[in-house]
């Protein structure tokens, strides 16, 4: 097998990858990086970002204003320290990539442009008209190429991690156009890898969003917490779940039901005026307004579709310009993907999954419990987005996150350069992650990966979605348990060869998707209680602080289901109060 | 409910390992208005052939990965539908000009390493402190650059490009475009080291103006006239060569 030293792995080419790669050489003039991903960089999910990253701009703002609206927004379950970390990092990070050329929207005076955005107090929202990832994510990926010592490996899929005697040692990893497996033996290996969006199946990710980084974390020891958190965006176009951005009601759309009633006045974000205000009706966060739809739906009052019941969310009033200078994107995918023109028809939207708030346990520095694995960005929990993320912080997060685990790795890198090398270990344990997968190849009786992976989105649509009871998440659970055991008794793959073999890639991300479906119905069935996105309607509708001010440990439970426990939440300065907007919220913030 | 018809997906075959030469296969796949030539193909691999080789990701065109060609013309498949060659039926080959992988799989090394050649960064004018305030830029300067920011490197341009076909050393559109991207923003100061891949056999003067190139362009960049821009820039610098002593600033 070939071996490929480097001081640092980073597996995943999105926007956390690439920022701590540019990180890590910055740190040090001498370290080296492989940057291992499955996508060339540019078609990372990072790619699909629309509304914008938050950071404090304005003079009416402050960091403690970007804190209380992220710990009130995680309904209390943020670690406070970290969003303290987080929240006084981000407009270093957005200064850093306008110099790298991001085409940040400007005001006419050529200053920064600042948007609206849910849950938000303050416009705080960079954007690049509404396609902000996209050029995050070149300008990151471009501004990489600067560095010789980032060497690319794309469209390398990495299978597993080497971890040896609590330390990790490298990754194993297949080039996907020979299938010929690769050892990247490094100190550091910082993983990237995203979230796990495609275990459902109405979301707004792309298809490499499969929580690999996270499956093979957990299958290491290292817990997943919070994972039960899933974000609902308010607006995807029904059956494709193809994003319409947040940013049009930063800019100032509003949702409205089959009778052009504006409902979200009726579940607590009103009243309607003045309008636009903050924090209130559209300017809601996402877990309200998803929660909003889904009684909306009960009550009888959403469109219907040819692809499912929807509401209509309506930018007509802000004109044909402001439409075309702020939501060009969006204006597009509604024309090409639900044959709407934006500028003169209501576009029809529903709740789609979009984000992981949990994920791979890591401390403030970014460190998971296996020395030397890192991990950023949203396939970890650093402890920023508590129950519920708001828009616009995770551009953000994977910026700050993504810089410090790359200095951090860089330094963790050159501590461990001299000590003796393990390779001899590694490799017998690299050559067993090989052999399991081409195992897969060979694999003449079993079920398709479609099968499964389709009964395994349809299990958690109907168990684990915006709304849950313990029936539901008990079936849910019963099904997926069986899941495990057929895809471990066999799947069978038509295609047999090694060049270019995306089934057989499918199949070791439906293993990944598995493991991390079953944490997040095992974790939302242990919290007996509602709390930001995470919704029970069995008697536990409220928040209970006593029991459930804790995060959610989800540790690896071998061939079983996985172990749970809850770990207390660090409360630096904001004591846990009702989560209310609209005008309750206001009077809240007034006394 | 969705009335569903039934179309017939051809897709162009060739695996490496067991093909000499490649071949069609055709595939009759069950279909609603709303599908796409991506969403076909998908259905192609969960249901009735999972060898069938394609990249996709993002299915909302802005990722770049899933280009291919549809009855001939360079497109993504992600933003193609179905029903729109019904009853007919539609063809899909990989990209053209570039070497096939597998199936619709195209090598895309030549483009990165192009891409990689334009130096597509930005280049400080001067020294910028760690920290501070953000550049000024205002929107008449950024209007001077944004349509070739836009470049999502499907390579469909490339697909669409005879001279590419003809001169594989050429830089290309999409390189090109954002070669002038960085060169057009207020902010960059690197003009100098990007002309001589401009003036070069394979930089602007390769392109014969076809124009084809922005035509198939998803995302209005229009390389064609980012390129015929640098052609107006090559002259001038050209004559200058002719004019001043290298360096000007002397006498």
């Amino acid at each position: 097998m070939q071996v490929v030293h480097a001081d640092i792995v980073v597996v995943g080419g999105g926007g956390a990858g690439l920022r701590a790669a540019i990180a890590a050489c910055e740190a040090d003039p001498s370290v080296t990086v492989a940057l291992v991903s499955k996508v060339v960089p540019m078609r990372s999910h990072t790619v699909a970002a629309e509304g914008g990253a938050a950071a404090v701009t304005r003079d009416d703002d402050s960091l403690d204003h970007h804190f209380d609206d992220t710990v009130s927004g995680g309904d209390w379950l943020c670690e406070q320290d970290i969003v303290e970390y987080f929240v006084a990092h981000c407009a270093e990070e957005m200064v850093q990539l306008e110099r790298w050329g991001c085409p940040w929207s400007r005001k006419a005076d050529g200053s920064i442009n600042v948007r609206f955005f849910g849950g938000m107090k303050v416009q705080r929202t960079w954007f690049a008209a509404d396609r902000s990832g996209f050029h995050i994510l070149h300008t990151l990926f471009q501004t990489s190429l600067r560095y010789p010592r980032i060497k690319r490996y794309d469209e390398h899929f990495c299978a597993d991690l080497v971890v040896d005697d609590g330390r990790v040692q490298g990754v194993v990893a297949f080039d996907i156009a020979s299938g010929e497996p690769l050892l990247f033996a490094a100190p550091a290996v910082i993983l990237c890898t995203g979230g796990a969006g495609r275990v459902f199946r109405q979301n707004t990710n792309a298809g490499t969003v499969t929580g690999d980084g996270m499956g093979m974390a957990f299958r290491h020891g290292v817990p997943l917490r919070d994972i039960e958190f899933v974000q609902w965006h308010p607006t995807a176009l029904p059956g494709s779940g193809i994003l319409i951005t947040e940013g049009c009601r930063g800019e100032g759309a509003i949702l409205v039901n089959r009778d052009g009633y504006r409902y979200l006045q009726d579940y607590g974000l009103g009243p309607l005026d003045p309008w636009p205000r903050v924090k209130a009706m559209e300017l809601g966060p996402r877990d309200r307004l998803s929660q909003a739809f889904w009684h909306e739906h009960q009550k009888g009052r959403t469109v219907e579709t040819p692809q499912g019941p929807a509401v209509h969310l309506d930018v007509r009033h802000l004109g044909a310009a402001k439409i075309h200078e702020r939501l060009p994107l969006i204006t597009e995918v509604a024309k090409t993907f639900a044959g709407v023109d934006a500028v003169t028809a209501p576009i029809p939207v529903c709740p789609a999954v979009h984000y992981t708030m949990g994920g791979i346990l890591v401390n403030g520095g970014c460190e998971t419990p296996v020395a030397g694995l890192f991990a950023a960005g949203e396939c970890s929990s650093v402890g920023i987005h508590g129950a519920n993320r708001l828009g616009s912080n995770s551009l953000s997060e994977l910026l700050v996150f993504g810089s410090l685990a790359g200095r951090n790795a860089a330094r963790h890198a050159l501590a461990a350069r001299g000590t003796p090398s393990r390779v001899a270990a590694t490799l017998a344990q690299a050559e067993d992650v090989v052999d399991g997968a081409l195992a897969l190849l060979r694999a003449t009786r079993g079920e398709r990966v479609a099968t499964l992976r389709d009964e395994m989105m349809d299990t958690m649509e109907a168990g684990v979605g915006i709304y849950r009871t313990a029936a539901g998440l008990d079936a849910t659970r019963a099904k997926l348990a069986e899941l495990r055991d057929r895809a471990r008794r066999g799947i069978v793959l038509d295609d047999r060869n090694r060049a270019f073999n995306t089934e057989w890639l499918s199949a070791i991300e439906l293993a990944f998707m598995l493991e991390v479906a079953e944490a997040m119905a095992a974790c939302a069935r242990h919290r007996d209680e509602s709390r930001g996105a995470h919704m029970r309607l069995d008697g536990l509708e409220a928040r209970n602080d006593e029991r459930f001010l804790a995060h959610s440990i989800a540790r690896h439970g071998g061939d079983g289901p996985p172990a749970l426990s809850l770990s207390p939440v660090t409360l630096t300065k904001s004591a846990p109060r009702t989560r209310v907007y609209g005008g309750a919220g206001t009077r809240a913030e007034m006394t | 409910m969705q009335t569903t018809r039934t179309i017939a997906i051809e897709c162009m075959r060739y695996n490496p390992e067991t093909d000499v030469a490649p071949r069609f296969q055709s595939y009759d796949v069950p279909f609603t208005d709303d599908m796409s030539v991506l969403q076909g193909l998908q259905y192609i691999k969960d249901h009735l052939d999972g060898s069938l080789t394609f990249r996709w990701s993002c299915r909302m065109a802005i990722c770049g990965s899933c280009g291919g060609m549809l009855n001939g013309i360079p497109s993504l498949t992600c933003q193609s539908f179905l029903r729109d060659y019904h009853p007919g039926g539609v063809r899909v080959e990989p990209l053209e000009h570039f070497p096939i992988v597998r199936d619709l799989v195209i090598d895309q090394s030549d483009f990165l390493a192009k891409l990689e050649s334009v130096t597509p960064w930005l280049v400080p004018r001067e020294p910028q402190p760690p920290a501070g305030e953000p550049n000024r830029q205002t929107p008449a300067q950024m209007d001077a650059y944004y349509q070739y920011s836009q470049c999502i490197n499907c390579l469909l341009c490339y697909a669409a490009c005879p001279q590419y076909a003809l001169t594989p050393a050429f830089t290309g559109p999409a390189a090109l475009a954002l070669l002038h991207r960085y060169n057009a923003d207020s902010r960059d100061g690197g003009r100098a080291q990007r002309m001589e891949i401009v003036n070069a056999e394979e930089g602007v003067w390769s392109c014969t103006l076809v124009g084809y190139c922005s035509e198939v362009c998803p995302k209005g960049v229009d390389p064609a006239r980012a390129i015929n821009q640098n052609k107006i820039n090559s002259t001038k610098d050209y004559f200058a060569h002719l004019l001043m002593p290298r360096g000007k600033g002397g006498g």
